[in-house]
């Protein structure tokens, strides 16, 4: 129970956070046609920000079947990298009707936090974690589609970087810390331009919504960072083995 | 109608699979170093590529083809500045969108 009453105090500024970022979305699905109810469910079920939005642009315009799949797919296969991470942080021993429950909340925001955990991620933390976020999910959709139509367009465009400034809140930290962790995030980004402005490879950023981008960017950046790491500890086993050379000579 | 329906559901069925999947079948702990090391990075990468450059281009008003903005630049920077110091993710995220209102409010009377 007091895995759980932690999990709610960390995942609240995340329900804080999700309000204009999901209010955004409420409005968005109304003005396209969705009903508030409608708009709702989709939040209810999906969870995912870019995802959604991608989505609804989709069904208005009357994509095919195949392609709203494949773009929700592409936008949110990180989700897919996200909670491979965390199977890695629970025990083995959890049931699947837990992973199940909880690989339903495996949101940007919900996995960073369960990321940055120290030790291992409980159901009872995580079940915690996720609780408010879902509610200020579906509740800040809710209230955009009833109020859609009050802001004006330029106070609806400035909510957009409330959801960014949370993951730079999230990432800066850690990387202030640690500059193994500096050089992933500059790395990363760095990827992310390229693939966005570099001609020709910036065809990438234009298919499925940038999520192709974002996806091989990050596995790009990772896979650097532990390159990296790797070829150190290799050096350091290296010159180990030396010194004990040296030694035994 | 339906159309809609059948949409909202593969919409929830595709995103709960990717979710499901890995943290439902993989049980063994990663032996390998250099994945345990791919896999510590992945959030901090997940988050900087999704991060830049779009963050540079999320004031954009509704209904206008995304572009750079000096209110996203001067709200990402004061983003970093506050993140940098340590300050929480719900003040750093509304003081963003308060700073981004306020110079495209300015913006307008300066030029």
């Amino acid at each position: 129970m007091n895995e759980f009453v932690r999990g709610l105090k960390r995942g609240f500024p995340i329900c804080l956070g999700y309000i204009p970022v999901s209010f955004t979305f409420g409005l968005i699905a109304v003005k396209m046609g969705f009903t508030p109810l409608q708009a709702t469910v989709i939040s209810l079920t999906n969870m995912a920000s870019a995802g959604q939005f991608a989505g609804i642009r989709l069904i208005e315009g009357g994509a095919p079947y195949i392609e709203l799949i494949v773009t929700t797919f592409v936008i949110n296969l990180r989700y897919f990298l996200m909670s491979l991470s965390l199977s890695q942080k629970v025990s083995p021993e959890l049931p699947f009707y837990k992973r199940a429950i909880m690989a339903y909340c495996i949101t940007d925001e919900v996995f960073a936090l369960a990321a940055m955990e120290p030790e291992e991620v409980s159901f009872p933390f995580f079940g915690g974690l996720m609780t408010t976020p879902i509610l200020g999910w579906t509740t800040g959709t809710l209230l955009g589609a009833i109020a859609s139509n009050l802001l004006s367009p330029m106070l609806q465009g400035c909510m957009g970087i409330a959801l960014y400034c949370m993951f730079i809140a999230i990432i800066i930290p850690p990387a202030r810390k640690s500059r193994k962790v500096a050089l992933a995030v500059v790395i990363a980004a760095a990827l992310s331009c390229i693939f966005k402005y570099v001609p020709g490879i910036n065809t990438l950023s234009k298919v499925g919504g940038g999520g192709w981008a974002i996806i091989t960017a990050a596995i790009l950046g990772a896979a650097i960072c532990a390159t990296i790491k790797e070829v150190k500890r290799r050096r350091k086993a290296a010159a180990a083995a030396i010194a004990i050379e040296r030694r035994d000579a | 109608m339906n159309y809609l329906y059948v949409c909202m559901f593969l919409m929830f069925l595709t995103t709960y699979l990717i979710r499901v999947i890995p943290i439902g079948f993989v049980r063994r702990k990663m032996e390998n170093l250099w994945i345990q090391d791919f896999i510590y990075y992945i959030p901090f990468c997940v988050l900087s590529a999704m991060t830049f450059p779009d963050v540079l281009y999320s004031t954009t008003a509704t209904g206008v083809e995304p572009h750079i903005s000096v209110s996203a630049v001067v709200a990402t920077a004061v983003a970093i500045i506050m993140a940098w110091r340590k300050r929480g993710l719900v003040l750093v995220a509304i003081v963003a969108v308060l700073v981004a209102i306020a110079v495209e409010l300015i913006m307008p009377v300066l030029f």
